[in-house]
């Protein structure tokens, strides 16, 4: 094994260019576990903590571009106005041990179903990409196509996470997530919900309940109907429960969850509605809020 | 003594602490600056230079017979200095704590998911790891044997032991049984003096101990041919009985000396990696050290029995008990462990502590192919508390009574009868535990003007801002022994030297008992001074050099090893007395220790100690034996079979996320009478600890296995409570002296952990109307496993 | 490879180290630093908690190589110049917080972050600030105890 310590992104490139098997380790919170218990003993560790610009973010005012190796414990203090959905999520990471190491590349490049950004990432809008970096250039890869299987994503054996580009939230978001303990739990599954008044959208974010993480796609659509068709995102009048049943229930049947140690389907289901409804609630409230306080 | 040293061990060396405060009073831990230094040396700190590592090969399949072993790629890797499979073992190749039935290493057949077939030793844990994968097993795979159906059935699924091995009293899959009748026993006669009948259907989950300190130790060949092993353990003199004779050696060869326990919680008091360390050091005449990573800790020690109880409970129209039946099957796994005495608790103690006058019980332990079941704390009493606290409540629905009366009204107090036809012969304040937890003050309602996620069930999770959720209170009361029963001889071993270093009096004390954090050492320095009246107290590195100390298990340690540290105290202050009688004459009848001095009430200081004792020590050794108990009858269950009883009360108050199915325990209460507090700020710590628990087995902890195989041994899939899950834990202790024991003290550790998973689940039951049979609860029984 | 850090202030060395070891390893084996504890390996326990460049962190879940000229403290690096014990350390023993002592190194070492940062944490910001450290057997009501001594005392310090 060999042990790669790139002090500059462009020799962290052409190290992964060099050794395409090479592991990257930034905050080492899944690697180093996988190292441990010897699930994994990979050709060569590409260490990426010398490189500094990976633990920086930008706010252009309409697009956050966050560093992959930003810790969750900044995300939360320092980002929690811009990206509150994925604030929220990284509140639930692990310990605070390890929200001061992970960062949301290496949810990323992991790709577990049970990573806690994923659900808030996918709820945050449509234009959310990861940014991935070769020696042969840079491509933006669009949030829902980046997960492609369980614990695949679709980077090449080259590519490299850069950062992942979330747009400034224009309305509430929520993330909830279930765990049989009340801290330091991995997901029996989470969702993350956001309002999008500028474009009219809703997001939706399911974690835990299906091979990849996935949005609920028929509910955003049949939410955005509503809203549009009764005017609400221009009054903030109440949902009605009617609604809001109806949107848990098709967010509950867009998730295809398995029997595991951690829970069953059933439950996994359930609780999606039962968040969902729940996500919705808050963030409609917070909207009406707005709009009552700005008329 | 090791002919080598190891690296600078402050705490296997003495501790000497000055303090003022004998029994009663709370003086800081003497190995507590260590451990917050940092420089307290666990069993898995040790280190040696020229050491190795060794590193188990375990099975992947629960049931299976060995085809063939092939070591000879991992004898290849570079830095691999052995590989051993049984066929290296110099003499016995079993062991066992009640019964001999565990191989060493696996012989032709594996019986659990994780058993052991072969050790490699190795220049570094990853040479180990590597050369462990080399190892080729050929395994004819078998369907394991893993239900009460299966195992009851040998003749269509096979017994996990052949019947003509059994070396015990076993038959049919069946390690050990237990029966009971008292009264009338349970007939339909009997059913039909009872007004009321309730029945239930108990499950219990597997727990593990889950202590954070891996099994580990290093085991250094010595130049006279035995061994020398630092070892994290329960019993120091129980794993050398189960060494010597697998080593060939003479127990006298096989020195063992305690490093720092990280936990234990009954899971160090069968062997793990004692033999295996000590094998290698053999063959390769090098220091070797074995450290568990989690998943091997899983697999490497015994859990909590899981259980399956059948109960049905009479009274009469008013509330009183008219009789009570029981079945319980305890899964012990492969091997047998402490499934006999587990049993027998059950059995014996499985009915609370209520007066019944009519009583049946059929206990039994299973063996089959799931993972090993033994100690763990409370065990046998845990289990049952579930189920007969969960009738009480269901008893007391169905007469419409208030649950805590219920019990008050059928609780036992002094002088009654167990079910055993013992009666109880020192305090049983059972209906005053009860009435003081019911009188705490509640704590205040929901805030849900200032809510704070974190204070809610999920918590940072986020998953509620109030909704859906709702309050419940739930009471119980336990009963568990102390000390070793049935007949057990269950001594402890002490040995106080008084001398005088640096002008002053010392005291050093030398037991084997195993600190595993409960805080021996601290109560023993206590003893100490109040016996003999002097401040500096020396705690000697627990080893086998003395007697033995007995386990660090069934609440005992204070009561047995704390008696027999008074007992040596006690001898060597009446030493001191008659060598000044003889030096000065003396012949007051009223001559005490105290301030370092001979004193005399009536006559005031007699002479300094110092001046007395000169060059010379006063060394002794005692023992100190409970008084005896007996075998309980195989039939009737009969018998003196405990040598003390202890009871602890507890109200659970919970906010329980009705739609979601998640708990947040808002405060446990505890109650418990402790005869005599010798120190009381470990006795809260103990009782604190032993319900948290509890806390984790009511609504999180559980072994999965499915098929004979483990399916989360982690501690991210096995979870225990974080300080996130954990009340606070208010704590009202009694001190109602037991005239048989030492100080009139009673065992505190288990009894918490027995009492205060019911109240737990009573507290869920109240605020969400569910019957729940099953622990751990998991939020699917919250909500859709359930009708409706 | 080798692997050159300040541990507690000085200056360490460990050669030979295998390229999959963790900075836990490291420190227990390799320089003479076993006070952070190996109680999971995987980030779940918080035993092996130390500060990286000030950062409370899982040594565990660091590997040997990302420590290269960085700075580590562990537990053992937080009592006093003196030799005395630290405030966090005192109060600790003091309140009855240690028994076996496995997870103690982590939460010391936790709680003089939090204390750093907030010298008043509420209770409630105390069970986050240590949710990441599991205990199992003061059932953590002592170590509430302990860090609501500390605090105090922390706080008694700084107005003196």
């Amino acid at each position: 094994m060999e042990f790669l310590r790139p002090a500059t992104w462009d020799e962290a490139l052409a190290a992964k260019a060099e050794y395409p098997t090479a592991l990257p380790i930034a905050g080492g919170t899944d690697v180093m576990v996988e190292l441990n218990f010897d699930v994994h003993r990979p050709s060569a560790i590409l260490d990426l903590n010398r490189v500094t610009e990976l633990t920086e973010w930008t706010n252009d005012g309409s697009v956050v571009r966050l560093g992959a190796s930003v810790p969750y414990a900044r995300i939360i203090s320092e980002l929690s106005g811009p990206l509150p959905g994925l604030a929220l999520a990284a509140h639930t990471v692990g310990s605070p041990q390890i929200r001061n190491r992970g960062g949301v590349g290496g949810n990323l490049g992991a790709a577990s179903p049970a990573g806690d950004s994923h659900p808030a990432l996918l709820a945050a809008g449509r234009d959310v990409h990861v940014e991935a970096a070769s020696v042969r250039g840079t491509r933006l890869i669009p949030i829902d196509e980046f997960y492609v299987g369980v614990k695949r994503n679709c980077l090449e054996a080259d590519e490299l996470i850069r950062a992942v580009h979330v747009p400034v939230a224009d309305g509430p978001q929520q993330f909830s997530k279930i765990g049989t303990r009340n801290a330091m739990v991995i997901a029996v599954c989470a969702f993350g919900f956001a309002l999008h008044p500028k474009n009219g959208t809703v997001g939706t974010g399911i974690g835990s309940a299906a091979p990849t993480p996935r949005r609920a796609v028929e509910a955003e659509e049949y939410l955005q109907g509503v809203l549009a068709e009764r005017g609400l995102w221009e009054s903030g009048e109440l949902l009605g429960t009617e609604v809001v049943q109806r949107f848990g229930e098709l967010v509950k049947a867009a998730a295809s969850p398995i029997d595991d140690v951690r829970g069953t389907a059933d439950y996994r289901r359930h609780a999606l509605a039962v968040m969902a409804r729940r996500t919705l609630t808050w963030c409609w409230n917070d909207y009406g809020k707005q709009i009552r306080s700005a008329a | 003594m090791a002919t080598r040293t190891i690296q600078g061990q402050k705490n296997l060396q003495n501790i000497n602490q000055a303090s003022k405060d004998g029994i009663g009073g709370s003086p800081l831990r003497p190995d507590g600056n260590l451990k917050v230094r940092g420089e307290f040396a666990y069993s898995s700190d040790l280190w040696h230079e020229d050491m190795l590592w060794g590193m188990a090969l375990r099975s992947p399949h629960p049931r299976a017979n060995i085809l063939s072993v092939d070591i000879s790629e991992a004898l290849k890797v570079p830095g691999v200095y052995a590989v051993l499979t049984h066929e290296d073992i110099p003499g016995s190749k079993y062991y066992g704590l009640e019964i001999r039935d565990q191989p060493v290493l696996a012989i032709d057949k594996i019986r659990y998911h994780g058993e052991a077939i072969a050790l490699v030793a190795a220049d570094h844990p990853e040479t180990a790891r590597r050369a462990v994968k080399k190892i080729k097993v050929e395994y004819e795979v078998l369907t394991p044997i893993v239900t009460e159906e299966q195992c009851l059935d040998p003749e269509t699924h096979g017994y996990v032991h052949e019947p003509h091995e059994y070396k015990s009293h076993a038959y049919g899959n069946i390690c050990h049984e237990q029966k009971l009748v008292s009264g009338l026993g349970v007939t339909d006669e009997v059913r039909a003096m009872a007004d009321v009948i309730v029945s239930g259907d108990y499950e219990v989950g597997m727990q593990d101990q889950a202590f954070l300190g891996p099994e580990s130790g290093l085991a250094v060949p010595a130049e006279d041919g035995g061994i020398d092993l630092y070892i994290a353990t329960q019993w120091l003199h129980v794993d050398r009985e189960q060494m010597a004779p697998v080593l060939d050696l003479p127990e006298e060869k096989v020195r063992l000396t305690l490093a720092g326990v990280g936990g234990a919680f009954g899971g160090r008091e069968d062997i793990s990696m004692q033999i295996h360390a000590c094998l290698l050091a053999q063959h390769t005449d090098k220091p070797v050290k074995i450290v568990y990573s989690r998943d091997e800790s899983f697999y490497g020690h015994v859990h909590r029995h899981p259980a399956r109880m059948h109960y049905e409970h009479g009274a009469t129209r008013d509330g009183k008990l008219v009789f009570a039946d029981c079945r319980i099957v305890l899964d012990g796994g492969a091997y047998a462990s402490a499934s006999p005495a587990v049993v027998g608790n059950a059995a014996s103690l499985g009915h609370g502590p209520y007066v019944i006058p009519n009583v049946k019980m059929h206990a039994i332990a299973l063996y089959s192919n799931n993972p090993s079941c033994g100690a763990m704390r409370g065990f046998g009493a845990v289990q049952a508390a579930f189920g007969y606290e969960s009738q009480m409540d269901k008893l007391a629905a169905e007469l419409g009574m208030d649950p805590v009366e219920l019990r008050q009204l059928n609780a036992m107090s002094e002088g009654d009868f167990m079910p055993t036809g013992q009666q109880i012969d020192s305090p049983a304040p059972v209906v005053e535990l009860l009435q003081r937890a019911k009188d705490m003050p509640l704590p205040p309602p929901l805030d849900t003007e200032h809510l704070d996620v974190r204070a809610l069930p999920g918590a940072l999770s986020n998953t509620s801002h109030g909704e859906g959720i709702v309050r419940g209170v739930g009471y119980s009361v336990g009963i568990k022994n102390v000390g070793f029963s049935e007949g057990f001889d269950d001594y402890s071993t002490a040995r106080v030297r008084l001398e005088v270093i640096g002008g002053e009096p010392v005291a050093m004390v030398h037991t084997a008992m195993a600190e595993v954090g409960q805080g021996g050492v601290t109560v023993h320095a206590q003893i100490v001074r109040t016996e003999l009246g002097v401040e500096q107290v020396t705690i000697h590195p627990a080893n086998t050099e003395v007697g033995s100390a007995g386990s660090t298990s069934a609440s005992r340690q204070t009561y047995m090893t704390g008696g027999a540290v008074k007992l040596a105290a006690e001898a060597v202050g009446r030493a001191l007395i008659e060598k000044g009688r003889r030096r000065y004459g003396w012949t007051h009848q009223d001559i005490t220790l105290a301030g370092g001095k001979v004193v005399s009430e009536s006559a005031g200081v007699l002479v300094p100690m110092v001046d007395l004792l000169g060059d010379e020590a006063i060394d002794l050794t005692r023992e100190h034996h409970h008084r005896p108990t007996q075998a309980f009858d195989k039939e009737t269950g009969q018998g003196f079979g405990h040598v003390q009883y202890t009871f602890c009360a507890n109200r659970a108050v919970v906010d329980v996320d009705v739609e979601l199915g998640l708990v947040k325990v808002v405060e446990l209460t505890a109650v418990q009478d402790v005869g005599k507090a010798l120190n009381p700020l470990s006795v809260v710590g103990q009782i604190q600890g032993g319900c948290t628990q509890a806390l984790g087995l009511a609504v999180m902890e559980e072994i999965i296995v499915r098929d004979g195989k483990v399916r989360n041994a982690s501690f991210t899939d096995y979870l225990i409570p974080t300080i996130l899950d954990t009340p606070p834990i208010p704590v009202d202790v009694l001190e109602l002296p037991d005239p048989h024991a030492p100080y009139g003290l009673r065992g505190v550790g288990e009894a918490p952990t027995v009492s205060a998973t019911p109240s737990i689940v009573a507290a869920i039951r109240n605020a969400t109307g569910l019957a729940l049979n099953r622990i751990p609860v998991r939020p699917e029984h919250l909500t859709t496993e359930q009708p409706g | 490879m080798r692997v050159t850090f300040t541990a507690n202030g000085k200056p360490v060395e460990a050669d030979d180290v295998w390229e999959g070891e963790s900075l836990l390893y490291v420190l227990r084996e390799r320089v003479g630093l076993p006070g952070s504890k190996n109680a999971c390996e995987q980030g779940e326990c918080g035993s092996c908690t130390v500060y990286l460049d000030g950062v409370p962190v899982c040594s565990c879940l660091v590997a040997a190589g990302q420590v290269q000229d960085r700075e580590v403290r562990t537990v053992e690096g937080l009592a006093e110049e003196t030799g005395e014990l630290g405030l966090v350390q005192q109060a600790f023993v003091d309140a009855g917080a240690v028994q076996c002592g496995f997870c103690t190194p982590g939460l010391l070492v936790q709680t003089d972050a939090l204390l750093e940062k907030d010298t008043q944490p509420s209770d409630n910001d105390i069970r986050e600030a240590l949710s990441g450290n599991l205990c199992r057997c003061t059932g953590y009501e002592k170590i509430m105890d302990a860090v609501r001594l500390a605090s105090a005392r922390k706080c008694a310090g700084e107005v003196s």
